[in-house]
C-alpha cells in the first residue's frame, strides 16, 4: 500500500518535471558532447558569479566531465559566464524557484532527459563535494568501483563550513577556495533518525541547529544528502536531494553495525557576501518553509554572530573526516 | 629456462597489451586468449598492436562465462599452445588482463629457476577453505550446475535446493581429492604437461564440465595427482572482499605495491596511469633473492572488509546506522554514571576527578541546561549545553559525547531530577558503568528551604522516577555493570564502596584512596523521612535511618574525611 503511495507520488514528481520543462530555455546545449560514459554534474543556481570559477575548477579536476545548469535568471553576469563555458550546458529560466519545488522540477527533468544511465550529481554552487581518497582518485575510481558493487546512489552528509569572527569579516574573492575562508566545522554534534516511509535518515545538527534553531530544533535543516546517483529517467529527487525515489536509493547506510562508503558535501554558505545575499533572498521569499532558514539568519546576521567555538575542528582533508566518523571508506581500500 | 604467461584477457585490451609486450620484451613468451565475445574489430586491433613481438601468440578462442567451464577449457588450449610452442618455458604462468607485474621478468624467471619442481598454485581441500562465497563448498563438486548463476539465479538457486532436498549427487572420479584455491597459478611445465597428457584427461574434463567454479578446482585438484613440490600459494597478489569481489589496487597503492616484493598483482584499477607507467617502467632485474610479502596489504583489505561489516563501535553517521541491539557498541568506550552521589558528598565531582583521572561532568541530563565538567557551555565536538537540543534527542547526544571524548573517559552525574529518557540504553550498554545511592535525592530537598508541603510533592515524584528506573536496572536485559546501594547501605562504607568504583574505573592504578569526600550534614534526615511518613509518603529507597536526634546514620565521624590505614 504504502510502496503503491511512493510509486505514484514518484510518478506525480515526475511529471511536474516533464511540465515544468517548458520553463527552462536553453541558452547554450553542448549536451551533444556528452559521451555515454560521461560523469554529469547537475546544478541550478541564481546570482553566484563571483563563486563559479572556483566552483568549476573543483568539479573539473574532480573529474567531472559536462556541467548541466540552469540558470534561475541572474543579473551579475553568471548567465554569459557559463555559456562561454565549452563543458556548461546552460539553460535560462525566469519561472518561479518555489513553484519548482525550489529547482527540483528541473533537475528532475534534466536528469530525466540527460542523466538517464549515467554517474549524476547533484549540488548546489556552495557545495563541495569531498569522497575517500579524492585527493589521490579520480570520482571515475569512485563510480566504477560503485558500478562493481551494484550501488547505485552515494551519500554526501551536508557539512557546514564556517570562518572564526564574524560571517561577512573577510570578503570572498574570485576563484579563491571558499574553503580558505571557511574552513571550520562542527564534528560530533550531528542527530540522526530514520525516516521509515522514506528509508532515509535524516540528519540534522551543526552549526545552524546549535545557532539558529537551538530553541527549535525540529525545524533546524537538514543535512541527509544523496548527490550521486547512476541514474535513470524514472527516478526522481522528491524533496531537494535528501531523499529519492524509488525509495531504494535512500538505503544508503548499514543497519547491521557496518559501515557503507560515504562522503562530505563541504557547505561554504557561511562567507561573505552573505548579508546581502540573505536579504536578496528574503525579498524574493522563493526558500523552504516561507524561507523560514533566511528570516533566521536575518534576525541573527545584524548581530554579526560567530559560528566558531572552541571545540571547532580546523578542516584538513577526507582523512580527518573520516577518523572523526563524518564519513567512512567502507570497504572500498 | 624462463618463464611463459598465459593470459586471458576480455576487456581493457589496451592495457592488456602494454603487461603482455612488458613481458614478451623481458623474454617471456606469452599467449594470449581473447574471449570470444570481444568483438572482432577490438580483437584485430590489439592483436596488431602486438605484432611486432615474435614470442606472442594467441589461443582458440572461447566464449567465457565467469563460474563455467569455459575459463578452464581457455585456459588448457592456452597452456597446450605454450608447451608446444615454447620448449624454454619451464614453468607457466595463467594471469589475467587486469594483472600487474610488480617486478621484472628476470626476476621471477630467476625465482623459478631455483625452485624448478616447485608448482606455486593455492590448492586446499574443502573442508579447509574458510573464504567460499555463498555456502557451496563440498558441494560444489557434489551437485549437478547445468544454469548459469549470473543469468539465471533463480533457476540456479532452485535447482539446488532441489538436489539438496532429494540427495542427487554425483560421484567424484575415483583417485581425485577435491581442491579448490586462487584460479592464478603458475606450475611448472611437468606438472602442467601431465595434467594436459593425461589418459584419463576426458573422464576429468567431463566430469569437471559440470562443477561448479572449476576454474577455482580444475588445476588445483588435478596438481595433487602430478606434483612434486606443491607451494599452495599463489605468486599473484590478488585479495578478495567478504562479497568475494577482487580488491582493485590504484595509484596510492604504489609504494605498499613496490614494497610487497610480490611478482604479479590484480586487479588494477584500469586507469591507474601512475602505477602502469610505474611497474612497467622497470625493465633489468632488482633482487631476484626477495620473498614476496604482502602483508600490510593484507592488512590494509582486511581492515577494509572489518569496516564494512563490523564498522567502529559507537559511531552513528550517515552511511552507519544500526538497529537497536545491533550495533556492535552502542557506544564507543567505557564511561561511568553516578546518581546521588553530589546530593550525599560535598565537591563529589572534585574528588572524582582527582581520583578516577577522568573527564567528570556534572548533572549531563538536567533538565535547566547540559551540566558540562567545569561549566563549560560547549563540549566536544561542538555539543552545547542547550536542554532543548540535547532533548531532541538525547540519546544521540550521549553517543556523541562519548564518540567525540575517545580516548578520555568520561563520568556524569545522574538524578531522578533528570531527563529520564536514555534509561533503557544506559541499562543495555555494557560501556556504562551506573553506581546508584537510592533515595539520595532526598537530602537536597531536606535541606531545601521550601515549604514542607512542596517538598512533600516533589520526593513522591522523585521516588516514583527513581523506582522506575531501579526496575529497569534490575531487569533480566541489563547489560551494564550496575551497583545499587540504599543511602544507609552507602554511608555505612563509603570508603570500600568508591574504590571498588574507582578501581573498575582505572584498574592500573594502584593508588588507594587516601580520603572520601566530606558527606552533607545529615542531622535530622531521619526525622524528615518519618515527617514524609507522617504525611502518607512512604520512603522506601533511603534504607533505615534512626529517628532521634543522632540521625548521622550509623557513623559517628560526622563529615569528616575517613582515613584507610
Amino acid at each position: 500500500m504504502q510502496s503503491y503511495r511512493l510509486r505514484l507520488k514518484r510518478r506525480r514528481l515526475l511529471l511536474r518535471a516533464l511540465r515544468k520543462r517548458h520553463a527552462l530555455k536553453p541558452v547554450a546545449r553542448r549536451t551533444d558532447a556528452i559521451r555515454p560514459d560521461d560523469i554529469l554534474l547537475f546544478a541550478t543556481l541564481r546570482n553566484e558569479r563571483v563563486r563559479l570559477p572556483w566552483f568549476l575548477r573543483y568539479y573539473r579536476e574532480l573529474g567531472i566531465n559536462h556541467f548541466l545548469i540552469v540558470d534561475n535568471d541572474s543579473d551579475d553576469g553568471s548567465r554569459e559566464y557559463l555559456a562561454a563555458q565549452k563543458d556548461v550546458s546552460l539553460w535560462h529560466t525566469t519561472a518561479s524557484y518555489k513553484g519548482s519545488r525550489y529547482g527540483m522540477d528541473w533537475m528532475n527533468w534534466l536528469l530525466a532527459r540527460y542523466g538517464h544511465r549515467h554517474w549524476t550529481l547533484t549540488v548546489d554552487p556552495d557545495e563541495f563535494l569531498v569522497f575517500p581518497f579524492c585527493d589521490t582518485r579520480p570520482i571515475r575510481a569512485l563510480t566504477d568501483w560503485l558500478d562493481t558493487y551494484e550501488i547505485r546512489s552515494f551519500p554526501a552528509m551536508l557539512l557546514d563550513m564556517y570562518p572564526k569572527g564574524p560571517i561577512d569579516a573577510q570578503p570572498y574573492r574570485e576563484g579563491q577556495n571558499p574553503l580558505d575562508i571557511a574552513q571550520w566545522f562542527d564534528s560530533g554534534d550531528y542527530t540522526i533518525s530514520r525516516n521509515r516511509e522514506f528509508n532515509n535518515l535524516w540528519i540534522q545538527g551543526g552549526p545552524r541547529a546549535r545557532m539558529f534553531f537551538a530553541d527549535d530544533p525540529h525545524n533546524a535543516p537538514s543535512l541527509n544528502k544523496i548527490p550521486l546517483v547512476k541514474w535513470q529517467r524514472r527516478y526522481a529527487y522528491a524533496s531537494s536531494t535528501h531523499m529519492l525515489l524509488p525509495r531504494g536509493l535512500n538505503v544508503v547506510f548499514d543497519d547491521w553495525g557496518g559501515e557503507k562508503v560515504s562522503g562530505c558535501l563541504l557547505h561554504a554558505k557561511f562567507i561573505s557576501p552573505l548579508t546581502a545575499k540573505v536579504s536578496e533572498e528574503l525579498e524574493r521569499r522563493e526558500h523552504f518553509a516561507g524561507s523560514r532558514e533566511y528570516m533566521v539568519y536575518s534576525e541573527q546576521l545584524s548581530t554579526e554572530p560567530d559560528l566558531w567555538c572552541k571545540w571547532s575542528e580546523k578542516y584538513i582533508n577526507w582523512r580527518q573526516l573520516e577518523i572523526l566518523g563524518l564519513m567512512s571508506k567502507g570497504n572500498w581500500a | 629456462m624462463t618463464v611463459g604467461f598465459v593470459m586471458m584477457c576480455h576487456t581493457e585490451l589496451d592495457r592488456a597489451a602494454q603487461v603482455a609486450r612488458f613481458w614478451a620484451e623481458g623474454g617471456a613468451p606469452v599467449v594470449i586468449h581473447v574471449d570470444r565475445r570481444v568483438d572482432a574489430l577490438a580483437n584485430t586491433k590489439f592483436q596488431r598492436s602486438l605484432a611486432d613481438l615474435a614470442n606472442v601468440s594467441f589461443s582458440r578462442r572461447f566464449k567465457c562465462e565467469w563460474g563455467t567451464w569455459s575459463l578452464v577449457a581457455a585456459a588448457q588450449a592456452g597452456a597446450e599452445q605454450m608447451l608446444a610452442r615454447h620448449p624454454e618455458a619451464g614453468h607457466v604462468f595463467l594471469a589475467s588482463g587486469s594483472c600487474l607485474p610488480l617486478r621484472p621478468v628476470q626476476d621471477l624467471a630467476a625465482y623459478l629457476a631455483a625452485r624448478p619442481h616447485t608448482d606455486f598454485i593455492e590448492s586446499v581441500t574443502t573442508a579447509d577453505v574458510g573464504w567460499t562465497i555463498g555456502g557451496l563448498d563440498e558441494e560444489r563438486f557434489t551437485l549437478h550446475f547445468p544454469f548459469s548463476w549470473k543469468r539465471h539465479r533463480r533457476l540456479f538457486d532452485r535447482y539446488v535446493a532441489l538436489q539438496r532436498r532429494f540427495g542427487l549427487r554425483r560421484k567424484v572420479p575415483d583417485g581425485l581429492a577435491p581442491h579448490m584455491g586462487s584460479q592464478w597459478w603458475c606450475l611448472s611445465r611437468r606438472t602442467l604437461a601431465s595434467i594436459l597428457q593425461d589418459p584419463e584427461r576426458p573422464a576429468y574434463d567431463d566430469y569437471f564440465a559440470k562443477v561448479w567454479i572449476p576454474d577455482e578446482s580444475y588445476f588445483q585438484t588435478l596438481t595433487r595427482l602430478y606434483a612434486t613440490n606443491v607451494e599452495s600459494r599463489s605468486l599473484t597478489l590478488s585479495k578478495f572482499d567478504y562479497q568475494g569481489k577482487p580488491h582493485l589496487f590504484y595509484d596510492d597503492h604504489l609504494q605498499l605495491l613496490r614494497r610487497s616484493n610480490c611478482f604479479v598483482a590484480r586487479k588494477i584499477w584500469p586507469r591507474a596511469d601512475r602505477l602502469y607507467s610505474a611497474f612497467l617502467a622497470q625493465r633489468s632485474a632488482i633482487d631476484a633473492t626477495a620473498e614476496p610479502d604482502p602483508v600490510k596489504i593484507d592488512r590494509l583489505f582486511t581492515k577494509a572488509v572489518e569496516r564494512r561489516t563490523t564498522g567502529r563501535p559507537g559511531l552513528y553517521m550517515q552511511s552507519r546506522f544500526p538497529h537497536r541491539d545491533r550495533e556492535n557498541g552502542k557506544t564507543s568506550a567505557p564511561y561511568s554514571v553516578f546518581q546521588g552521589f553530589t546530593d550525599l558528598f560535598e565537591n563529589f565531582d572534585g574528588w572524582l576527578a582527582k581520583y578516577a583521572g577522568a573527564r567528570v561532568h556534572g548533572h549531563l541530563f538536567a533538565p535547566e541546561r547540559a551540566g558540562f565538567a567545569g561549566g563549560e557551555s560547549v563540549f566536544a565536538g561542538c555539543l552545547t549545553d542547550s536542554a532543548t537540543l540535547r532533548d531532541y534527542n538525547p540519546q544521540a547526544f550521549l553517543t556523541n559525547l562519548i564518540w567525540n571524548s575517545r580516548g578520555e573517559r568520561q563520568c556524569f552525574q545522574f538524578s531522578p531530577r533528570d531527563n529520564q529518557a536514555c534509561n533503557w540504553f544506559l541499562a543495555t550498554d555494557p560501556n556504562a558503568q551506573i553506581s546508584v545511592i537510592s533515595g539520595a535525592w532526598a537530602v537536597p530537598l531536606f535541606r531545601s528551604p521550601e515549604s514542607f508541603a512542596v517538598t512533600r510533592r516533589e520526593a513522591a515524584r522523585l521516588q516514583k522516577i527513581e523506582l522506575d528506573q531501579i526496575n529497569i536496572l534490575r531487569s533480566m536485559y541489563v547489560k551494564a555493570r550496575v551497583r545499587i546501594w540504599t543511602m544507609a547501605d552507602f554511608i555505612e562504607n563509603p570508603m570500600e564502596l568508591m574504590q571498588t568504583i574507582i578501581d573498575e574505573i582505572s584498574p592500573r592504578s594502584t593508588r588507594r584512596l587516601a580520603e572520601v569526600p566530606r558527606l552533607v550534614d545529615l542531622t535530622g534526615f531521619g526525622r524528615f523521612l518519618q515527617n514524609l511518613k507522617n504525611q502518607g509518603m512512604q520512603p522506601r529507597l533511603m534504607g533505615e535511618f534512626p529517628v532521634g536526634d543522632d540521625a548521622q546514620g550509623p557513623s559517628p565521624q560526622r563529615g569528616r574525611p575517613y582515613i584507610v590505614r
